[in-house]
């Protein structure tokens, strides 16, 4: 019996990880974007008691890797249990050798994929279909949703198809565009559900499974008389699944009234141009063609539910007769083949299946890594069919000037009907934007007849990033799933944005603006740049201003305008009449808020009550009368590749450049953030030379580099600035010297770590120090100049400075600068001081995750290079194999040496013996030896030019010879010591990329290894990896991770030709500094584990070098250096950095919300992990003191 | 046999020895061991509204820094489904106490708004508490507040309390009043059923290494009974309620100064952190060896016999007798 549906609004990782959830037994997770929320919904559930549709909690398991998620599930799926998981793109890769097993096996299982781009050129973690097609040979059922509500009702139907069909599923929906759109959606209850899945299926399934009351073996080795059979034996399964699945759809249809089909045409019957695709991409194509057709055309499209087993009977069946032409759009990429997968499919499809001469085909790719798709694009491809000789292999959405494959299409064709209300907000990810925007999408959804949708666009940089929020509101179900460009509402939350950026570009006419501002509304209008004046002229926009910040500081809310700005769009949108607007935000404040505290729900009811009042409609004056024009988004300076191509991606123009402009191999300049202004920072520190004791700690702990230091020669201040500081250096080593610690005013993102760490006091007033935050906007100009003029001071020769020592180390030159990382990052002061000590001769491996996101993230890079154009030079090849593709580095680092040495060796006699025998005896052990090879690879790299002269050759000896130049002379460079840094999180190392890590440091091989220890997955959302400590709460440990965390150091000292250190720059910054020169003398593979505070730990970012402090202090973070050199010198090759523990340790758990939380979520939980915590500290520095007093070699220290 | 009874707040106690509000009644197990050692009566640990409220605001703070910011990280944390705030646990103290021991158990409250007073006022008499002690304590820094307005605020409160529950009511005050005794009347005017004298305040001190402002509490020394025992003795027959003496009550002698002094009841904090629970044993019987010695058969009897009313000499409490104290002093030093 159908009853009438509950609507919700959700998105699709949540609707579909419900269905999963209710439908399964065992739940292996591993986080990666965009599937993680699906993952953290089930570790929420069942941390909560949630049960599934037998009463009983699912067991979640988080592994170490997708690859771990997929043995888990395989082995569970073996031993009798219903089981699922969740990934994307290389996490399905790492599945596939499983996936294959599972197939073979004729197993029931369901995988739910937020379908995702691969990493090729370069990573992206937006939307598209590469992934899901590399797994179409795996024999997986591949079953494609384009909605949300697809998804939620697809991942019933696989869950109930697989169990009949004994064929696994892959469930698959588009990453972000699906996963992440919340949408209005009809729920499916759990009386359906239950309906749907069958249980003497599931007995079916148990009874297969593997179990020694009735023992089988499955995964036998086969021999070539029988595997080629055996593998035939499957095909009648996978003859059976399609018509099993459209039962199931049709059972589906039954009990809820959604009908789908496995290939559901969509258009005129009499249609004689005909789009295939499959995703999300059909639900614009739907509109599109419901748009064409009511104008006059007759066209259709056919959506693709199931892509594997290709029912290619089933496809052509649905094809109306009179279609002579088809464009199969393929949202993948398959270089040099015959044409993307769905195409070839088609094709075969048609040729096979089609009575008589079957319609024209031709292929296109579209929409990769989330490239719009909107109905301007999908009439191109229409249009495309027209033509006498449609463009085959075609491109749609981006402009093709090299292969020349792109159709044209028209930006401003749209088919949105003017009842549906289309808003864009500009919000900061800081000030609550996008969460009021989610709320009112519920409210509208969950209270009204209208459909709503959202989907929020995010900055790549982690902070003081952008949001765009496209919400769209209407009476019938909204199907638009591509960015709203015409909006006939626009918010702009941030009064910054309209200085950077043409917000009003995408309103329509006659539409509404609200801003917030700091103007009262008599002096909004001459504030504005004069772009955002025309548009409110040329377009007659209504202009509403309210002052958010005051209203909601009012409120007790600082900086949070989240439910101030709420209140204004519903207040000038007309969306809903006003009182019942209020009425449901104020209903909606008691439900978000409640449990957290009658005070916040308090703060929230103010601000509503507060808005309405200081909201005003702004006069509009006839005419513009603008002075400030945009800020551009690059500086003038910049090299024309930046400008032209980083600055366009920067001023959100990207789309618009042609493929010509990109590289073609995914190599990119260095050191290109410095050319980016972001003026994040509402304060920046403002030096006090005259308090100052010149120690360096604000340069070192800066997370940004915008902190530097120069001690120079007096004449260097010649022409310097009016307000330009500099004192007399103090180091005695520097007498004579000037000193200038200098801020780059609009690089700064106003973290204020290097205040909390700054020890010098002012002696007249203790609130300040040497360095004190001071208002940025007035500061901003003569800064900037006194920034110039620093930048072009002569850094200090290297030779002179002494490393060991912190104060001189700092004037170091930052070759790490201005990352797109969060305010205050723990992670980067790390990468920072690599920069400076080895940073000229240093290559980096780094693992996949911020640090790689906030090291090679586009538009620009941190990663940077000195005056003499050295530089680390960087590369990110996955999550899971970093230590390995270091270790490839090292390896042919090596081997180029071994190679220049020989050639070298035999090219004695021609290069002259003294230089040649220097370059191969030289000490490189620091600065100045490494000065000196420099100079004589100089020499020698002349004198073999001068050897190769015109090139001209007698005899073969005499060519044999050349060509010998010509090879020393590629590897020359070679001769000069090169170090290899392996970076990464404790994802990577702990987790995923342990395997590897593990070999590295068995390999013995001159590696430096430095783990980044943040004891999460930051990047994706602070999952819990093996680093993470015991009663900490993290994503997928919701309830407190009842475990401690693993001793990576012990492991890593196990082998004994292993340096290790463990370090924490914010408690003992010397023996951080003493490890990093230690790690990279050593000779062999090092490893530094730093701890590394995160926005995820629920800290105060500035002041989180306290908290270091306190991990120190209380044990919970030893100390410590383990230098395999010290053992053949007869010493002790461990030596305990830290302190015995004094602060108690709850002191420290207390300081950090992931401790914190668990006392207010599970108190009893919270004591008896805490006491357990406090033991693993006793137990650890027992441990470790014990170690490092034992005696070496029978009596030594 | 010694009658140690006494009354407070119309509740009749074994013993004067009443355990004051400090952190070691945070745990159950710690009031149990203190109805073992002897305790009359508990004072629990202060309820800090603006503690709580700060803990909720930082935990929502840090539960939504950061979010929405970046595509892969929309979030940081679970959400959990249920919040533990500070007040529930001290309800539930509260009702476990009730459930395991026989003493009575009185809440202490330290509010931040007139209505927040009220609210937990009325949930710990739901939860329980036999009575109530109201922390009325803040430092007024505001140049502009007259003492008049900080004293009419504190009897808002007490009114306000006093209407809304039917369980007795105890104020705590600090000793900083211009006539305290004109305070405490008002109080018992406004409906207090007992005063307790006096708080111990939070005083920060300066490290010097640091130059920053550092929180030191110290814990009362046996010289700190004076302050208490002087008003006690001035307040006792003049204002209608109840007087608990509290700060350096460390042995039998102490109690029984102040019994004499006028008390109902004293209570121990900083002996009991200092020297352990069972230290309460050590004072009661100290308090009974006086008493056989001096032949007392209850505290009763000696309630108030030295209280400025009946003393000796009545002006012996009074401001004049400080300056002949100095007199009498000074010649022993030279």
């Amino acid at each position: 019996m159908m009853n009438d549906p509950v609507f919700t609004t959700i998105d699709a990782n949540e609707a579909a990880a419900r269905i999963a959830y209710l439908c399964s037994e065992v739940i292996a997770i591993y986080p990666i974007t965009p599937a993680s929320p699906m993952g953290e919904w089930a570790d929420e559930w069942a941390a909560g008691g949630k049960p599934n549709l037998w009463g009983t909690v699912p067991q979640v398991i988080e592994m170490q890797s997708e690859g771990g998620a997929a043995g888990a599930i395989h082995g569970a799926l073996q031993a009798g249990a219903l089981a699922t998981t969740f990934t994307a793109s290389q996490g399905l890769l790492l599945m596939l050798p499983n996936m294959f097993k599972i197939a073979g096996e004729l197993t029931p299982a369901v995988f739910h994929i937020a379908a995702r781009a691969l990493a090729a050129q370069g990573l992206s973690i937006f939307g598209d279909h590469s992934d899901v097609m590399t797994a179409r040979s795996t024999g997986w059922v591949l079953l494609s949703s384009a909605s949300v509500q697809e998804a939620q009702d697809f991942a019933l139907i696989s869950h109930a198809a697989t169990l009949e069909a004994r064929v696994p599923f892959l469930h698959f929906f588009d990453g972000f565009r699906t996963s992440h759109e919340v949408n209005k959606i009809a729920v499916i209850d759990e009386a359906t559900v239950r309906t749907m899945l069958d249980e003497t299926l599931i007995s079916r399934h148990r009874a297969h499974a593997l179990t020694p009351d009735h023992p089988v073996i499955r995964g036998t080795a086969q021999n070539p008389d029988v595997y080629f059979q055996a593998r035939e034996t499957v095909n009648p399964y996978y003859a059976a699944a399609p018509a099993i699945i459209q039962r199931a759809m049709d059972r589906f249809a039954a009990l809820t009234g959604r009908a789908y089909q496995l290939y559901e045409y969509h258009g005129a019957p009499d249609a004689e141009r005909v789009i295939v695709l499959m995703g999300s991409a059909a639900e614009a194509a739907h509109e599109t063609v419901d748009y064409l057709n009511a104008h006059g055309e007759k066209v259709g499209i056919l959506k693709v539910r199931l892509y594997r087993p290709f029912d290619a009977a089933g496809l052509v069946a649905a094809l109306p007769l009179s279609v002579e032409r088809i464009a199969v759009l393929d949202r993948c990429k398959e270089p040099g083949s015959a044409g993307e997968p769905l195409y070839q499919d088609v094709v075969t499809a048609l040729f096979e299946q089609w009575e008589g001469r079957p319609p024209r085909a031709v292929g296109g790719r579209y929409g990769l890594s989330s490239k719009e798709f909107t109905p301007a694009m999908i009439k191109a491809v229409f249009d495309n069919l027209n033509a006498p000789q449609p463009k085959n292999h075609f491109t749609v959405g981006i402009t093709d000037d090299v292969g020349n494959t792109s159709l044209a299409f028209d930006p401003d064709f749209s088919v949105e009907p003017d009842s549906v209300v289309r808003a864009l907000f500009y919000g900061l990810g800081a000030d609550g934007t996008v969460g009021a925007n989610k709320n009112s999408i519920k409210i509208i959804g969950e209270n009204t007849p209208n459909y709503a949708q959202g989907y929020f666009v995010y900055d790549s940089k982690k902070s003081g990033s952008m949001t765009v929020s496209h919400l769209r509101f209407g009476p019938n179900p909204i199907r638009s799933n591509y960015l709203i460009s015409k909006a006939n509402f626009v918010a702009c939350h941030q009064p910054i944005f309209l200085e950077r950026y043409d917000v009003l570009a995408d309103a329509v006419e006659g539409g509404t603006f609200l801003l917030n501002t700091p103007y009262p509304p008599e002096a909004v209008w001459e504030n504005l740049p004069r772009i955002a004046q025309q548009h409110i002229l040329n377009k007659h926009l209504r202009v509403y201003v309210i002052d958010a910040v005051k209203v909601a500081k009012e409120a007790g809310m600082a900086g949070r305008i989240n439910t101030v700005m709420q209140v204004c769009f519903f207040a000038v949108s007309g969306v809903l009449p006003r009182e019942e607007a209020i009425a449901e935000i104020k209903d909606s404040i008691a439900k978000t808020y409640g449990r957290k505290g009658e005070e916040i729900v308090e703060q929230n009811l103010r601000a509503v009550d507060q808005t309405l009042a200081h909201l005003y409609e702004m006069p509009v004056p006839a005419a513009v009368s603008a002075t400030l024009e945009l800020i551009p988004a690059i500086s003038d300076d910049a090299p024309p590749f930046v400008r032209g191509v980083l600055g366009e991606m920067l001023a959100r123009r990207g789309d618009l450049l042609p493929v010509s402009a990109m590289p073609v191999d995914g190599t990119y300049p260095s050191g290109t953030a410095q050319y980016e202004k972001r003026n994040l920072a509402n304060e920046i520190p403002v030096w006090d030379p005259n308090v100052c004791i010149q120690c360096g700690k604000c340069a070192m702990v800066c997370p940004h580099a915008v902190i530097r230091i120069k001690a120079y020669e007096p004449d260097a201040l010649a022409d310097a600035p009016a307000t330009f500081k500099a004192t007399d250096a103090k180091d005695t080593e520097w007498h004579g010297l000037k000193y200038t610690i200098q801020v780059a005013p609009e690089d700064c993102t106003g973290c204020a770590l290097c205040v909390d760490v700054c020890p010098a006091k002012n002696k007249t007033a203790a609130n300040l120090k040497a360095i004190n935050m001071r208002p940025q906007p007035p500061l901003r100009d003569a800064e900037r100049d006194n920034w110039a003029f620093f930048t072009q001071i002569p850094e200090l020769d290297r030779r002179s400075i002494k490393v060991s020592s912190i104060r001189q180390q700092q004037v170091q030159q930052p070759l790490f600068e201005f990352s797109g990382a969060c305010a205050g990052c723990g992670e980067t002061p790390y990468l920072k001081l690599i920069s400076q000590l080895f940073g000229d001769r240093a290559i980096v491996a780094n693992a996949t995750g911020c640090s790689s996101i906030y090291g090679g993230n586009l538009p620009t890079t941190p990663w940077a290079k000195n005056n003499d154009g050295r530089g680390p030079a960087w590369a990110n090849s996955l999550f899971e194999d970093n230590a390995e593709f270091g270790l490839g580095m090292r390896v042919a680092v090596d081997k180029q040496v071994e190679y220049a040495q020989e050639l070298l060796i035999g090219l004695e006699a021609e290069i002259g013996s003294e230089l040649a025998q220097s370059l191969l005896k030289a000490d490189q052990h620091d600065e100045a030896g490494i000065y000196e090879q420099r100079q004589r690879v100089a020499a020698l790299k002349t004198r073999l030019d001068a050897l190769v002269g015109d090139g001209n050759t007698a005899t073969p000896h005499e060519a044999s010879l050349q060509s010998d130049l010509l090879r020393l002379r590629d590897v020359a460079d070679y001769l000069v010591k090169k170090d290899v840094w392996i970076v990464g999180g404790d994802g990577w190392a702990y987790d995923i990329g342990f395997g590897g890590l593990d070999h590295v440091f068995a390999s013995g091989r001159n590696v430096n290894i430095l783990v980044m220890d943040t004891e999460v997955y930051s990047n994706t959302g602070g999952q819990m990896s093996k680093a993470t400590p015991r009663a900490a709460v993290a994503k997928f440990a919701a309830g407190g991770k009842p475990l401690g965390k693993k001793d990576l150091g012990m492991i890593a000292m196990g082998y004994g030709h292993v340096y290790v250190a463990r370090v924490a720059m914010g408690a003992k910054d010397e023996q951080t500094l003493r490890a990093f020169l230690e790690a990279q003398a050593y000779n062999g593979p090092s490893l530094i584990i730093a701890y590394s505070h995160c926005i995820a730990h629920g800290i105060n970012m500035s002041t989180a070098m306290r908290n270091q402090k306190a991990a120190v202090d209380s044990g919970q973070w030893l100390l410590y250096r383990y230098n395999p050199d010290k053992h053949s010198e007869g010493e002790h090759p461990l030596t305990l950095d830290s302190r015995t523990p004094k602060l108690p340790l709850i002191e420290y758990l207390r300081m950090e919300n992931r401790f914190r939380m668990l006392e207010l979520s599970k108190p009893d939980v919270a004591r008896e992990l805490f006491a357990q915590a406090q033991e693993d500290v006793r137990l650890q520095w027992a441990l470790y003191e014990y170690l490092a007093s034992r005696p070496v070699n029978g009596g030594g220290k | 046999m010694i009658d140690l009874s006494t009354n407070y707040l119309g509740m009749t106690l074994r013993s004067p020895l009443v355990v004051s509000a400090c952190p070691l009644s945070e745990k159950l197990e710690n009031i149990q061991r203190m109805e073992a050692a002897g305790a009359a009566a508990v004072v629990l640990y202060s309820l800090f509204e603006e503690q709580i409220r700060q803990e909720r605001e930082a935990m929502h703070h840090y539960m939504v820094y950061g979010t929405e910011s970046f595509a892969e990280a929309l979030t940081y944390f679970p959400e959990p489904d249920i919040y533990h705030a500070g007040t529930e646990d001290y309800l539930r103290l509260i009702e476990n106490a009730r459930k395991t021991v026989g003493i009575p158990i009185i809440g202490s409250l330290n509010g931040t708004t007139p209505g927040s007073w009220v609210k937990f006022a009325r949930k710990m008499e739901s939860a329980g508490a036999h009575a109530l002690e109201l922390n009325i304590y803040s430092i007024p820094t505001d140049v502009h507040e007259s003492g008049e307005t900080v004293e009419a605020n504190m009897l808002e409160i007490v009114s306000a309390v006093k209407a809304a529950i039917s369980i007795p009511v105890a104020v705590k005050l600090s000793p900083f009043f211009s006539n305290l005794a004109h305070t405490a009347h008002k109080l018992a005017v406004a409906g207090a059923d007992g005063l307790v004298l006096f708080n111990r305040f939070y005083q920060p001190d300066i490290d010097l290494e640091t130059l920053e402002v550092v929180p030191n509490v110290l814990l009362s020394t046996p010289q700190a009974l004076r302050l208490p025992l002087t008003w006690v003795a001035l307040l006792f027959g003049r204002v209608h309620t109840d007087l608990a003496a509290t700060s350096g009550i460390h042995t039998g002698h102490d109690v029984i100064k102040m019994m004499m002094a006028g008390a109902n009841v004293t209570m121990m904090a900083s002996a009991l952190l200092r020297s352990g629970i069972e230290h309460l044993g050590v004072v009661e019987m100290g308090m009974r060896k006086w008493m056989e010695e001096h032949d007392y058969a209850s505290v009763r009897q000696m309630r108030g016999s030295v209280s400025q009313m009946n003393a000796a000499d009545p002006s012996a409490f009074e401001r004049a007798q400080y300056i002949r104290s100095l007199k009498t002093y000074q010649p022993r030093v030279s």
